[in-house]
């Protein structure tokens, strides 16, 4: 019967099988294309940012841009330290608190609350999540700010605003990942502690979060990052003066505000050291970027 | 039931997961330093039993038991301390789980959170609950490194060291070489061979012919209930119930 099939017929095959072939190849080609753009995207961002920021830091001098406290664009003198230690400050701030806050909250998910808690827990911190920023400098504004100023005076735009707003905002990163990493610890530690004599209460400490270890540095991170780049709810309850901030209750400027602040006024050489602030500010997150990959390769190295 | 060397007993033990009964009205009585087997097929209850024996069954939402189970004739289910428990009756899993930490703090971790900190105490209890366990001589120049680096009849003789760690009476095992090699098996039925001189040693196993090598007793477990306890030679040369020479000669299970 196979002799009874044409030359004609084994040609149509063919055909069809090269069509198909080349249908395949297309839509690799396209999976490509639309993978690529992101990637673009990153490099035209990186590319402009730095092409425009760096002339400035160069016509001012790195040492002066970086390690200058005093920035007077009307006087020509553009010293970023205040914002760079404003930024770290409420980073490092925020994570402390958020971390300490949101550590608790996730084991107590993870391990403590019974199932129908969680279904009340788990969908308000999803809607934390969802909240815009500009809400949040809101509900500062409104509320941490004059707190502060009726407990320490000063007005209330300060770090310790900052530190407090950033805290809230970086809850559900830290919360939502630590509480996954939680519960993806086999249950096989659990039981093995357990077994031992060990109480619910040690085991968690003791051999839960080292081994969800990775997972909790890993959301520490990415709140860093979420709270080292907050502009717009930063900018409100702040303060923005760039003065070194000397205690909690300092006004402060961040390097996203300063962007953020000044940027539609600005021209010539201010507008170039805007862009540089913004390189600055990149190249931070780009640390910690690298941090949180070094974390990951660890974490992959130490389970082979 | 009674026996002047029962370790544990049981009364009327009922387990439910739910609506599903396990244990049906399981009394038995098992004898310190001795080797007591449960055999039978899959979900017959052996493993659900031996975890009665020190509350494991307490993390399983939705358990009811009811029945009592004595050791050294106090009921462990009525005003009996969990961690004390525990402590007295430790358990092997099935499939190894040390710590991910070093061979070291595996071993170190059951005396710490019993409270024990002295530097020169630990260094001695990580070395003979090693060197019980027959691990001493293959990890003792590794104690730092991470357990999982160890092979998997390793890991297993780890997680008894760390059991023996605590220094129990009694030695609960689910099955504890079924993952692992012919070779590390019959490592850990030496080990069980030796340990029974200073503990009371429970074993699941699925294997008949490990029952009747390393067991002096052995019970028959058929959908949750004791259809046959006895000498483990008795069990398996002359078998009282129909079921389980059945189940011993391979015709069902």
């Amino acid at each position: 019967m196979q002799l009874n099939i044409t030359k004609d017929m084994l040609n149509k095959k063919n055909l069809k099988k090269i069509g198909k072939k080349v249908f395949e190849k297309i839509v690799e080609n396209i999976f490509l294309l639309f993978a690529c753009i992101s990637v673009i995207c990153v490099a035209l961002i990186i590319f402009y940012i730095f092409t425009k920021g760096s002339p400035a830091i160069f016509k001012i001098g790195l040492g002066h841009f970086l390690f200058g406290t005093k920035w007077a664009p009307t006087q020509g003198i553009y010293g970023i330290l205040p914002m760079i230690v404003g930024s770290i400050y409420g980073t490092i701030g925020a994570v402390i608190v958020g971390t300490t806050i949101g550590l608790f909250t996730a084991i107590f998910m993870a391990e403590i609350s019974p199932p129908w808690m969680v279904k009340i827990f788990r969908p308000a911190i999803q809607l934390l999540a969802g909240i815009p920023s500009v809400i949040y400098g809101f509900f500062g504004l409104l509320v941490i700010v004059p707190i502060i100023h009726k407990f320490y005076g000063g007005g209330g735009n300060s770090l310790l605003a900052v530190i407090i707003i950033l805290s809230i905002m970086i809850l559900p990163t830290l919360i939502s990942i630590s509480e996954i990493s939680l519960r993806s610890v086999p249950k096989e530690y659990k039981e093995g502690s357990l077994a031992l004599g060990a109480t619910h209460i040690q085991t968690i400490f003791k051999v839960m979060i080292p081994a969800a270890k990775s997972g909790i540095l890993t959301s520490i991170v990415l709140a860093a990052g979420r709270a080292m780049g907050e502009t717009m709810a930063v900018i409100l309850v702040a303060g923005n003066s760039p003065i070194m901030p000397t205690s909690l209750i300092s006004r402060v400027r961040t390097l996203t505000a300063n962007v953020a602040f000044e940027m539609s006024y600005a021209s010539g050489l201010h507008r170039e050291a805007l862009f540089a602030t913004g390189v600055v500010l990149f190249i931070f997150i780009m640390i910690l970027n690298i941090v949180l990959n070094f974390i990951i390769k660890k974490a992959g190295a130490s389970v082979k | 039931m009674k026996s002047d060397l029962q370790k544990i007993h049981t009364q009327n033990l009922d387990l439910f997961y739910g609506d599903t009964q396990a244990l049906k009205d399981v009394s038995i009585s098992l004898e310190e330093k001795k080797v007591t087997a449960f055999i039978g097929p899959s979900g017959c209850g052996k493993s659900t039993f031996l975890k009665t024996l020190n509350r494991m069954n307490d993390l399983v939402d939705n358990v009811k038991i009811s029945g009592k189970v004595f050791l050294d004739n106090l009921n462990i289910y009525e005003k009996y301390d969990i961690v004390e428990l525990r402590k007295r009756v430790g358990m092997v899993f099935q499939k190894p789980n040390p710590f991910p930490m070093s061979i070291y703090d595996n071993i170190a971790y059951g005396p710490r959170v019993h409270g024990i900190k002295s530097k020169s105490i630990l260094n001695e209890i990580v070395e003979k609950s090693l060197k019980n366990a027959a691990l001493w001589d293959e990890v003792k120049d590794r104690l730092k490194q991470n357990a999982l680096g160890l092979s998997g009849g390793q890991q297993q003789r780890l997680c008894i060291a760390r059991v023996l760690a605590v220094e129990p009476e009694v030695v609960l095992m689910d099955e504890p070489t079924s993952a692992l090699d012919p070779l590390s098996t019959l490592k850990i039925e030496d080990l069980i061979n030796e340990l029974k001189k200073n503990y009371t040693i429970i074993i699941v196993t699925h294997n008949m012919q490990q029952a009747g090598r390393i067991s002096d007793k052995t019970a028959f477990f058929l959908l949750g209930e004791i259809v046959e306890y006895g000498s483990t030679d008795k069990i398996f040369s002359v078998p009282e119930d129909k079921r389980t020479e059945d189940y011993i000669t391979g015709r069902f299970g």
